[in-house]
């Protein structure tokens, strides 16, 4: 029996690299088409749309880490997306040619500020900025995540606190006009890295670019989330105090998930402003915090393909519907809350995973696939009591 | 420095009696039901709206009447946020219990779309959901006699929605063409409204060397009204008991025959009833916007958080302790209170309105580092918490 | 006389103003198993909650080993060695069996050792082998929500093992068991027993006549009312009393094996 055990054991491993490796072929596949054969697609402003909404389906991919993986649902990403997104401007608002006449960003000198603030001189140099547009909102998510999660506040609590939490940031940034710019955001970025921003070449680079970090991010949370690590999440999701018991203390695994999950924000938000041209405090907005979580739920959460899927799904959407019909778009975004709570709860992923799967064997003639317990399968009562658990699963 | 400690604890009061009003219908529905109601502010706006309404209406009739029109508006607001509020449980939140993260996002859904609700209604819409739920609801209701209407249920739903969706826009449609803007024009439209308090609100009481408005004065009586009320209405009355029952152990309130559905239903109508209250309230301290609701429903969720689930006198200290810091600290108080230069430079650089936020948000969360449950907790064994 | 694995001293909790334990005092020899049994409200739960950590004393204190365990914090009581079997089986429902295992088996619990770590061979062995003990080789890579009621039991019972404490506090393992289910759980912990100091609480007495080879102790509105072996107990006037809330003649027939019977359908409301 121990020698089939280990034997199984084996085969496991064995399906699993395979898998692994398709997985990597699928992505590779998907990545070199996204780079190469859809700007041969779309219309230059289409593609701007789509590089933009890979930047934010990164930000999509740390929801979907701490929400679909680990159960907390963060409504403040917009804070980390807006301050990796400040960080990258601050760099880029202090690309001045030295022959201008004023050696600070232009709105200074409108609210008569002379001397730059001490905290805008790091951010001359690019590798300070490139590091602290991840390395900030990963500071300060780590922080509140510490200070929540040490006191054990959960669920709920913790989604209303980190939605007070866009509040105060929004109110900080709104109120300092001398120091960023207040209301109007930083604007009217000229270079990066000696390349004009707005020049269609850069932009096809940062385009590239965007793929090639979500790729990345992409990679970073299928290992966090797979292996024992992973596993921990999940068990913290669905019983907490019970990891507590066995010895685990869920306080530094929910940090740094958490702090994981803003840097990965702070990475979008930088590579959004890039390619949108400007970041204000509107990006802390609760709006578009929840947003956020909306395209994870849209496209299925706990699964990474469906976090990418729902952030582009549903801002082609948006794009789409708020250009046809301005006024009720907001009927459609609150339709879209609805409808997916109430009728879509595992998303586009869940239901071609459940229902796909089976409408396409019907389709090819092959009968319901059983897995390992045909009597499981086929008995009411297992079935009855699957569905029940099913029905009082909870995130909560 | 007395008076200004005076003046301090008075404003902090009113401010904190407006979040207390706020946050009321939000302690009942969070605190005793569990739910996440985002729509609670929405709930607020309505308020606010039917007291324009109300006030317009009055403004009609004219006289003294027009005078006493806050009190038909209060009632009135209380109908409608609490008609809407019965709604939106017997539509959505009753198929989410015991999910509160999906009815977060579900009730955040619904505040989106009262949000552009009372931007865009206007005759058209009015009669086109009319039209539309008489088709949807009303054929469903017909065919209910039908023997095997489990069975077709879901066919009959796919062939009907389409149905009256095509029906009532056509409908509407052409109604907005034959009579234009007469019957298309929005009724309120994106700007803001405003009510103007009957003339014995205007004004105010001088108390020592400061005014304190009627309005606010007008407030904060509300508050009490509301306070004492829900507090008579929780501890005294038949449906205080069993919302209270339900509330503790809804399994062993249903095994006793408590109704635990209805009581839902009414404990859920009634929160959103005190919302609506709060926001004719609050329409008499400034202009009535869609967004009028946003503006204060973190604040009401702090409320709850720093109070403390389950227990009235939580809210009612927990929003007076924010309103006077709020207070306190975004006047800048403080900074005269000390004399050192570096702290009156801190206290200065947070005494803002909004500055002042940031400086209460760092309270709370270092409050909540002691007190992670709220100043007022439930105590006990609780197996799986 | 052996050693002392668990004291308690002039232990009171209260909730309130209500004392859920009311100055207990208890002790526990290392390498015993105990049986702990109460009506209901008798504070065996907050008993447990107290020794892992969850609930702090309001008076008295808890050694376990030696230490005072009131500065430490569930997962550190946890890694020193107690573990922990809750009343409903609770274990990850969305992990496999095999999974379940190895996160309780995994024996440095830091945030980076979980991540950069790759579970070790031994780990694998050890998994193996439990997956044997209690029964569930063929379970072992679905999800543990198709498992059925005595399956998840003996799985946390087995996650107990695998995180390898010194005590094991078990919480009504048998409630809501077959009796065919009940007698192997009983040889189970019977089998853990030897190696391992064991407190179960239990309500079945026909389980407890099972398992109780030493002392048993029992809990009364927050303090022991007494101790002694299981017959000893079942026959003790006082015993008999609180269960049954009436002075009952000794010449009739009453003893603790009709009052099991009358518990169950307690115990089959609270799962």
């Amino acid at each position: 029996m121990t020698v089939q055990a280990a034997g199984g054991r084996q085969g496991v491993d064995w399906l699993r690299r395979r898998s692994l490796l398709m997985e990597v072929g699928i992505v590779a596949l998907v990545a070199l088409f996204l780079m190469f054969i859809v700007p041969l697609l779309l219309s230059g402003f289409r593609l701007n749309l789509m590089g933009r909404f890979l930047a934010l389906a990164i930000a999509a991919l740390g929801i979907d880490l701490i929400w679909g993986f680990t159960g907390l649902l963060s409504l403040g990403h917009g804070v980390f997306f807006a301050l990796g997104g400040y960080a990258l401007a601050m760099h880029m608002k202090l690309q001045i040619p030295a022959t201008a006449s004023s050696q600070l960003p232009e709105f200074m000198d409108l609210y008569g500020v002379t001397e730059l603030p001490w905290f805008w001189r790091p951010f001359d140099s690019f590798p300070f900025a490139a590091i602290a547009l991840m390395l900030i909102p990963g500071l300060m998510a780590g922080l509140l995540g510490y200070l929540v999660f040490r006191s054990r506040i959960r669920g709920v609590y913790f989604s209303i606190l980190t939605q007070a939490m866009t509040i105060i940031f929004f109110n900080f940034f709104n109120g300092q006009q001398k120091l960023i710019n207040g209301t109007n955001g930083l604007t009217g970025f000229k270079t990066i890295l000696g390349a004009t921003v707005s020049d269609a070449g850069t932009q096809r680079s940062i385009y590239l670019a965007t793929i090639l970090l979500l790729v990345a991010a992409y990679a970073v949370c299928r290992w966090l989330t797979s292996g024992r690590f992973g596993r921990l999440l999940m068990a913290l999701r669905d019983d907490e105090s019970r990891a507590r018991f066995t010895g685990y203390n869920p306080t530094g695994f929910k940090v740094l998930v958490f702090a994981v999950s803003g840097a990965l924000a702070g990475l979008a938000g930088a590579m959004f402003t890039l390619q949108s041209g400007i970041i204000s405090p509107k990006a802390m907005d609760i709006a578009f915090s929840i947003e956020m979580v909306i395209w994870v739920a849209v496209g299925g959460r706990a699964t990474l393909v469906g976090a990418v899927l729902g952030a582009l799904v549903v801002n082609f959407g948006k794009s789409l519907l708020s250009e046809k019909f301005p006024d009720f778009w907001l009927f459609f975004l609150g339709g879209l809350f609805l409808g997916v709570v109430m009728f879509l709860p595992d998303g586009i992923v869940g239901l071609i995973r459940t229902q796909g799967v089976e409408w396409f064997r019907n389709l090819t003639g092959r009968s319901k696939q059983l897995s390992t317990y045909p009597s499981l399968e086929e008995d009411p009562e297992a079935q009855y009591e699957r569905k029940n658990i099913d029905d009082r699963k909870s995130d909560g | 420095m007395f008076a200004s400690i005076l003046d301090g604890i008075f404003n902090g009061l009113s401010i904190g009696s407006i979040l207390l009003l706020a946050a009321l219908g939000l302690a009942i529905v969070f605190g005793l039901m569990g739910v996440i109601n985002m729509a609670h502010g929405e709930l607020m706006m309505l308020g606010a709206y039917t007291t324009v309404v109300v006030q317009n209406a009055f403004k009609g009739i004219g006289g003294p009447l027009f005078e006493l029109y806050i009190f038909f508006a209060l009632i009135a607001a209380f109908l409608v946020a609490a008609l809407v509020g019965l709604a939106l449980e017997r539509g959505v939140i009753r198929y989410l219990y015991g999910r509160p993260l999906e009815t977060l996002l579900a009730t955040w859904g619904v505040s989106l779309i009262l949000q552009q609700f009372v931007r865009s209604v206007s005759w058209v819409m009015v009669f086109g959901l009319i039209l539309f739920s008489l088709l949807f609801f009303g054929g469903q209701w017909l065919l209910k006699r039908r023997a095997d209407f489990e069975s077709v249920q879901k066919w009959i739903v796919a062939a009907l929605l389409p149905l009256s969706i095509g029906i009532s826009l056509a409908a509407s449609t052409f109604l907005g063409q034959t009579y234009k803007l007469a019957v298309t024009k929005p009724w309120f439209g994106a700007q803001n409204q405003d009510v103007t308090a009957p003339s014995w609100l205007r004004g105010g009481i001088p108390i020592g060397n400061f005014q304190l408005p009627s309005t606010r004065l007008f407030i904060m009586i509300l508050t009490i009204g509301c306070v004492v009320g829900v507090y008579w209405f929780l501890n005294c009355t038949k449906w205080g008991l069993r919302i209270r029952a339900v509330t503790q152990n809804r399994n062993m309130s249903a095994c006793l025959g408590i109704p635990t559905r209805k009581v839902d239903a009414i404990t859920f109508a009634i929160g959103s009833g005190l919302a609506g209250v709060a926001g004719c309230g609050l329409s008499l301290l400034g202009s009535v916007g869609p967004n009028t609701g946003q503006n204060y429903i973190v604040n009401t969720f702090m409320v709850v958080v720093v109070g403390g689930v389950g227990k009235l006198i939580g809210t009612v200290v927990g929003a007076m302790a924010i309103g006077i810091a709020d207070y306190v600290i975004g006047t800048g108080i403080l900074g005269n209170l000390t004399n050192n230069p570096a702290l009156k430079e801190v206290f200065a650089f947070f005494a803002t309105t909004s500055m002042a936020k940031v400086m209460v948000f760092a309270l709370i969360i270092l409050f909540l580092q002691f007190r992670p449950a709220g100043l007022f907790p439930q105590k006990g064994r609780t197996v799986d918490a | 006389m052996n050693e002392k694995i668990l004291t308690i001293e002039n232990l009171t909790v209260s909730f309130d103003g209500f004392k859920a334990l009311n100055n207990l005092n208890f002790s526990l020899d290392t390498g015993e198993l105990r049986v702990i049994i109460g009506p209901n409200g008798a504070g065996k739960t907050t008993f447990l909650d107290i020794i892992t950590g969850k609930t702090k004393p309001t008076e008295g204190k808890v050694f376990f080993k030696g230490r005072n365990l009131r500065p430490y914090s569930e997962h550190q009581i946890a890694q020193m060695g107690v573990g922990r079997k809750f009343q409903t089986p609770r274990v990850y429902l969305n992990l496999t069996p095999r999974e379940n295992l190895e996160l309780a088996c995994n024996r440095n619990k830091g945030v980076f050792s979980t991540l950069f770590v790759k579970t070790p061979p031994a780990e694998r062995r050890t998994v193996s082998g439990l997956l044997e003990t209690i029964g569930l080789p063929h379970k072992a890579d679905m999800k543990a929500n198709l498992l059925s009621h005595g399956e998840k039991q003996w799985l946390e019972i087995g996650m107990l093992v695998a995180q390898a404490p010194d005590l094991l506090l078990v919480d009504e393992p048998v409630a809501g068991l077959t009796d065919e289910e009940t007698e192997r759980t009983g040889e189970l912990l019977l089998s853990l027993a030897e190696s391992h100091s064991v407190i179960v609480i239990e309500h079945d007495m026909e389980f407890v006549r099972q398992i109780a080879q030493g002392q048993v102790t029992v809990l009364h509105q927050g303090s022991v009312l007494c101790e002694g072996n299981f017959d000893d107990v079942q026959s003790d006037p006082r015993v008999i009393e609180v269960y049954l809330g009436q002075e009952i003649d000794h010449d009739e027939d009453a003893s603790l094996e009709n009052i099991g019977g009358l518990l169950e359908p307690v115990n089959a409301e609270m799962n």
